[in-house]
């Protein structure tokens, strides 16, 4: 089973990295993008677990190891 | 009295750290190995900087699993003095020994030079030599540092005076200019509610020597030994 979770930084928090990014498209000439928020990806293949299970486990994971609640959140669907 | 410097792989103010302990102040120092499962009866532990398991996920994140850290959780919880430096701070805040977190700096840039920070709060085991608003010149060499916590955290740590340093000018002005990364409130270290637990992000143990271009860090080492002694 393939899941991917997808961690980002909270809507209060600021993003410097993001900011960087929306300011080098606005300076090619983007200037529609309102926003940018950059975030970290992860694929985990799992196995020896049902669906059921994975689905209490995955945002145990995400928020024990992979994301940091106090800054970011998370989301995740299953691939496969 | 007895000195744990932890080391983790990717420390690399593991041995300025011990040599600071054992060589200028001449105590009884340990390195503990971040797998072994013992403290070594040690009466303080520090944290060193360095890029603890190279900063992989975010910087502190996989060092918080380490086994030696639940032994250091523990310590800490029953009163243990535990002070993290630099990476060593960012541990404490992944483990939850202290509120908050660190993002990237606001500028996007490593930041490896010295800075000023003044005392806000002198009543604690790890500043009690020093004096209230004492300007202290130390070096950062970060790229995570910009502390971040909720308003509500942020009001907590201010009630409880446990906002132990801020980033300011040389004259000790707490200003937007001094706060070279962005942190809420320029803190630059602050300290559990119960007071046994510091974490600052510049680099007292590179600071002890005036031949390293200041000894303002001693406050820190001589207010620890002083307090246990």
């Amino acid at each position: 089973m393939k899941v991917r979770v997808l961690i980002s930084f909270k809507d209060s928090v600021l993003d410097p990295q993001g900011q960087t990014v929306k300011n080098a498209l606005h300076s090619l000439g983007y200037n529609f993008v309102k926003d940018v928020r950059q975030g970290k990806v992860f694929e985990l293949e799992l196995e020896g677990i049902s669906e059921e299970e994975a689905k209490k486990i995955i945002p145990e994971i995400s928020d024990k190891v992979l994301a940091n609640p106090i800054i970011e959140k998370f989301t995740w669907e299953i691939l496969q | 009295m007895k000195f744990g410097v932890i080391v983790f792989p990717g420390s690399n103010c593991d041995y300025d750290t011990f040599y600071v302990l054992k060589n200028i102040f001449m105590q009884d120092t340990v390195f503990i190995w971040h797998k072994e499962h013992d403290l070594k009866n040690v009466d303080c532990v520090i944290l060193p900087g360095g890029f603890s398991y190279g900063d992989y996920l975010r910087s502190g994140a996989i060092a918080k699993f380490s086994p030696i850290m639940q032994e250091v959780k523990e310590f800490a919880l029953k009163g243990g003095l535990v002070l993290g430096i630099c990476n060593g701070f960012q541990v404490l805040l992944e483990l939850g020994l202290l509120p908050g977190a660190m993002l990237r700096n606001k500028n996007l840039k490593f930041l490896c030079q010295f800075v000023h920070i003044n005392i806000v709060n002198n009543k604690t085991c790890f500043t009690h030599k020093g004096k209230k608003r004492q300007v202290l010149k130390i070096p950062i060499a970060h790229f995570d540092g910009n502390y971040y916590a909720p308003p509500e955290t942020i009001a907590e740590l201010k009630k409880n005076n446990q906002i132990i340093f801020q980033y300011s000018d040389a004259n000790g002005m707490v200003t937007e200019q001094a706060n070279v990364n962005g942190s809420l409130e320029n803190i630059a270290g602050l300290i559990n509610k119960e007071g046994n637990v510091l974490g600052m992000m510049p680099h007292p143990e590179r600071a002890s020597e005036s031949i390293l271009g200041s000894t303002d860090g001693r406050i820190i080492f001589e207010s620890i030994i002083n307090y246990l002694g």
